[in-house]
């Protein structure tokens, strides 16, 4: 069919000009960040809380810190409670509730994140200045936030996990005696070991390259935080709240903290992919 | 081949889609864009819907993104004229071209059940610098200071850094956030927190702070006594267009003067 392959030849053309897209960005923001980084030394803008542009100093070690706090805590709360939905959707609930339940999980991943941001400034940060003290603009507030924000991401791709695991191994598990429940934890969860860790990778991949509602619940001070309840910034939020006015030193500072954002979210998806490749159960079953 | 005849139809759909938004964008030629400082966006988006109403066929258009972003825009001709809510730097003044349209009167607003009323200068920036933790240590109750900051480069807090912080920086500690309705929200609902804020957007949740004992209004400011005052700017690179001229001179007319006032800032002169 000559229609096929002229059609096949456009959609490959516009999948390239996409992958290529990712290419240029790439080009560009190493291009734009590395000889800052390169000009101040590795030392002075990785190892250093110093973060004044105006006095020239660039120092993005807080920001980092900020991103790893509430990129961990995301995750914290996201695993429980996406682990849990997985686990009972796929394996306690009844067909019609899964049915139900699962499309309303992946409706929460297409809300806007500055309407989470809203909510979280509206009635969370109030909730924790109140009962816990601090500004309420945190960590907290803001893994909180995060934590359901990343909640789809890692409950479907969890329960893509925990779905490939050969029935075989449940019904061999309940003809030796096991329970429901320990066939869950003991048998399915062990199989679907490396899909889960690739998923919750993947979730805090979202988690750190999170901006909008982050800016809006974190307080974004420049300080390390020493508790829960102490305001952080990351290094994405540095890069928005700042880029409407940098120029110069100060610009190639902030494509620097993009390039340190880029290789940790390229670390952490490679390290899902490899995760999410090696899978133990399905291979010793063939 | 529905399928094809579908992706075909979606390609031609796009198509005609980009060409319409190339027709749509020339034929808003005629429009005068404006681009900057948050702190000016409202009060050009009042100036622009008047404009528009008086002088049939013209458009005002009027986008934000910061002091900073307006003068690069300006300089770029990516608008007809920025807006800068802060004094240009010498190396500034030699590029462009400023145009005062109003001033400002920068408020201290704290949350409307401290009892604190009044702070000098120097309480001020120790407060801001972060020398002084206590609200009891400036005569307010005991509890934490948190100040509320905005972010590097905005017009607003470079205005604040040159009015009071002179050598001092702003604490590390400081929350940062992006937009004076930011500010404000977070200081009407927390009894520790301080910022600054525009005079014109303050409204009756905050209480604004009398500065070395002088009341922040505009009759204050207008006479000289409050101190904390910052030039509101329209900035060309070189002369303004016929288009940007004619909105330039509405605005300083007594009629765009007037909204101005009306709007809670203080007239040019």
């Amino acid at each position: 069919m000559k229609q096929d392959k002229i059609i096949g030849a456009i959609l490959l053309l516009v999948a390239l000009s996409a992958i290529s897209g990712l290419g240029l960005i790439t080009v560009f923001i190493f291009r734009e960040g590395v000889p800052i980084i390169l000009r101040l030394g590795a030392r002075q803008f990785f190892l250093s809380t110093d973060w004044e542009p105006s006095l020239g100093k660039f120092g993005i070690l807080s920001m980092i810190g900020g991103s790893l706090a509430v990129t961990v805590g995301a995750a914290a709360i996201g695993v429980v409670f996406s682990l849990g939905l997985a686990i009972v959707l796929t394996q306690f609930s009844p067909p019609g509730l899964s049915a139900a339940l699962k499309p309303l999980i992946e409706l929460l991943a297409g809300i806007p994140s500055v309407v989470y941001g809203f909510v979280g400034v509206v009635t969370l940060v109030p909730l924790i200045r109140h009962t816990l003290g601090g500004p309420g603009l945190s960590v907290l507030a803001a893994s909180i936030v995060l934590g359901i924000m990343i909640l789809p991401t890692i409950t479907s791709i969890a329960i893509d996990a925990l779905q490939a695991v050969s029935p075989t191994y449940l019904e061999g598990s309940i003809a030796l005696g096991a329970t429901r429940w320990q066939t869950v934890t003991m048998v399915i969860l062990r199989a679907a070991r490396s899909g889960i860790v690739a998923a919750v990778i993947l979730g805090m991949g979202r988690a750190i390259g999170e901006t909008m509602a982050v800016i809006m619940v974190a307080g974004n001070a420049l300080e390390v935080p020493h508790s829960l309840l102490d305001p952080v910034r990351t290094l994405t939020s540095n890069i928005a709240l700042e880029m409407g006015y940098a120029s110069g030193a100060h610009r190639q500072a902030l494509f620097a903290t993009g390039v340190t954002l880029f290789v940790i979210i390229t670390l952490l998806n490679i390290a899902a992919l490899g995760f999410s490749r090696r899978r133990p159960a399905r291979s010793r079953v063939g | 081949m529905l399928s094809t005849r579908f992706i075909l139809r979606a390609l031609g759909v796009t198509l005609v889609t980009l060409v319409t938004c190339v027709g749509c964008d020339s034929a808003s030629r005629r429009s005068v864009g404006l681009l900057g400082s948050t702190s000016l966006q409202p009060f050009a988006e009042v100036l622009g819907e008047h404009y528009a109403k008086k002088t049939p066929g013209q458009f005002v258009e009027v986008q934000g993104g910061g002091s900073t972003a307006g003068l690069q825009a300006a300089s770029h001709g990516l608008a007809d004229i920025g807006m800068c809510s802060r004094a240009l730097t010498a190396e500034e003044i030699r590029h462009f071209t400023p145009i005062l349209i109003a001033r400002d009167g920068l408020a201290i607003v704290v949350n409307a059940e401290n009892p604190v009323v009044g702070l000098s200068l120097g309480q001020l920036r120790a407060l801001f610098a972060g020398r002084v933790l206590n609200w009891k240590d400036v005569g307010g109750k005991d509890g934490p200071v948190r100040p509320i900051t905005r972010e590097e480069g905005s017009g607003t807090r470079e205005s604040f850094v040159r009015l009071v912080m002179g050598d001092d920086r702003i604490s590390r500690r400081a929350l940062t956030q992006e937009s004076n309705g930011a500010v404000k929200e977070l200081v009407k609902g927390d009894l520790s927190a301080i910022g600054y804020m525009s005079l014109g957007l303050v409204g009756n949740e905050l209480k604004a702070l009398r500065v070395d004992n002088v009341q922040p209004t505009v009759k204050n400011v207008l006479a000289g006594s409050y101190t904390l005052v910052r030039p509101l700017l329209f900035v060309t690179k070189g002369a303004p267009g016929p288009a940007a001229q004619k909105f330039v001179d509405f605005v300083l007319s007594p009629e765009g003067q007037g909204l101005l006032e009306a709007e809670g800032l203080v007239r040019a002169r």
